[in-house]
């Protein structure tokens, strides 16, 4: 079973997830939700720091033994960190998602894109289809 | 999508059903690595109904098979399996199969799924050609199947099997019973293990599948997917028809060399003579990632920046626990350890190309 979705977490229909900051920087990764559905992550393709994302636009890519999935930017910015941890333990991902799973933190250009997410309870609803 | 009788357990095991050439076949039902893994150190039960198989009888089949197949089975004896490919004209590969013989006027061709109604085809047109006294009988809808593949397969399998399997050899088999049903039982498979292939009537192969897990459940035995399949097979190079292996790709360009007896008369043969003389286009090789990324089929492969070939199949192997792969290359790149760029969403990662098999079993 899923991991319940943290309320103070933002949610996109591609089941990534996105955290305020509260400094104008976003975390992101994707939800315990879509590494169920992945299973055994074996690559993770990070973003470039310094690269300008667009939100929902392809931001990294996520592997598993059998498939190849992009992950979409949660909002638009800047690439500010990236999580290497993840070069050489992609698993961290399934093992922990929300937290030591996080792919990366973007600084905002447009805070009001945080707007256009989820909050958890639309996301269980989403899932839960 | 064509359900095999094992259908219903798969979905009530909560697997992953996918589409695999018109058949919903489980592709998980835990996860691709765990599955792998039971099978190795384990033992791994598949749900191999959706594959085809045909009765061949008649006066003739010793000369009919002679003409179809690229092997020579002059020396199979009976209860013995070979692995052979059906060329069509071309020289290309209408199918991988095994070849079972119960007798000099009748033996059993055992075909991949999504090519058996094309191998029936082809077999009716090859005897009708040139009028062989056969009879092909299609036998896959009766016929269950079953791989029982791994460490702990046999002692688990022989608690229900009438006849001792320590004297079936490697690409040997039997006429026995399993479960007290009859049932042919031979020691071969498609995942580098000690292990079995179990054939049984389809309206009964379910009892075989539950007491097999049943009966395995304290020696770790589980129900593994064709994701598990796909890798274990692929780290022991073996091929893939319609990856490594398709209509176009001839048994010398597809390692298949060791199965192909140019001596002797079968379809496609003057154009396989020719090419063995010619020498091939291109070859099949493994190779290695050397940077990071996971090479997938059909990704490009580039050698000083000019195209070399094309991945056939690769993934991310967790017994060898690489990311590795098989690819069709120009021969003048097809040696040991020639470092090659693999494009990966645009950008060149290197790999090197190495020994086949990946793995094998001590």
């Amino acid at each position: 079973m899923a991991k319940p979705n943290p309320t103070d977490l933002k949610y996109t229909k591609e089941h990534e997830w996105a955290k305020d900051n509260g400094d104008g920087t976003v975390t992101m990764g994707i939800t315990d939700h879509a590494q169920e559905l992945l299973t055994d992550i074996v690559f993770v393709e990070l973003p470039a720091v310094g690269k300008q994302v667009e939100q929902g636009k392809q931001l990294a890519v996520v592997e598993s033994v059998k498939s190849v999935s992009d992950v979409y930017a949660s909002v638009s910015g800047e690439v500010i960190e990236v999580n290497t941890d993840l070069e050489n333990q992609p698993e961290l991902i399934n093992a922990d998602a929300f937290t030591g799973g996080w792919i990366c933190k973007i600084k905002m250009t447009n805070p009001a894109d945080l707007n256009a997410l989820m909050d958890a309870a639309a996301y269980d609803a989403l899932i839960k289809e | 999508m064509k359900e095999t009788p094992l259908y219903a357990r798969h979905a009530a095991l909560g697997a992953t059903i996918v589409d695999f050439g018109g058949w919903a076949m489980p592709v998980q039902y835990t996860n691709v690595i765990e599955e792998h893994r039971t099978t190795r150190e384990k033992a791994g039960l598949f749900d191999i109904c959706h594959m085809g198989e045909f009765t061949v009888k008649g006066s003739q089949v010793f000369d009919f098979l002679q003409w179809v197949l690229s092997r020579n089975i002059a020396d199979q004896e009976v209860g013995q399996v070979k692995l052979s490919v059906l060329t069509n004209e071309q020289g290309g590969i209408v199918d991988d199969l095994t070849v079972y013989k119960f007798a000099d006027d009748h033996y059993m061709l055992v075909t991949n799924a999504g090519t058996k109604d094309k191998d029936l085809a082809w077999l009716q047109k090859a005897q009708a050609d040139k009028g062989f006294d056969v009879t092909i009988e299609d036998i896959s809808d009766a016929t269950g199947k079953l791989d029982f593949q791994g460490p702990a397969a046999e002692s688990v399998l022989q608690q229900i099997t009438r006849d001792d399997l320590k004297p079936v050899k490697f690409y040997g088999f039997i006429e026995t019973e399993v479960l007290g049903m009859p049932a042919i039982v031979s020691r071969s498979g498609y995942t580098g293990e000690d292990g079995f292939e179990i054939y049984a009537d389809s309206t009964r192969i379910g009892e075989i599948w539950d007491e097999i897990l049943r009966l395995g459940t304290a020696a770790g035995v589980a129900p593994i997917g064709l994701g598990a399949r796909d890798t274990l097979r692929l780290e022991c190079g073996m091929n893939l028809y319609g990856h490594e292996i398709n209509d176009e790709i001839t048994p010398l360009e597809g390692r298949y060399g060791w199965v192909t007896d140019l001596g002797k008369d079968f379809i496609g043969v003057e154009v396989l003579r020719k090419q063995k003389e010619a020498g091939v286009p291109r070859k099949l090789v493994g190779f290695e990632m050397v940077g990071r990324g996971i090479a997938r089929e059909h990704y490009p492969i580039s050698k000083d920046g000019q195209p070399i070939g094309m991945v056939s199949s690769g993934t991310f192997a967790p017994t060898v626990n690489k990311a590795i792969g098989m690819a069709h290359l120009k021969p003048e790149y097809c040696a040991e350890g020639t470092e090659i760029d693999i494009e990966i969403r645009g950008k060149h990662v290197a790999a090197k190309v190495v020994k086949l098999p990946f793995y094998k079993r001590s």
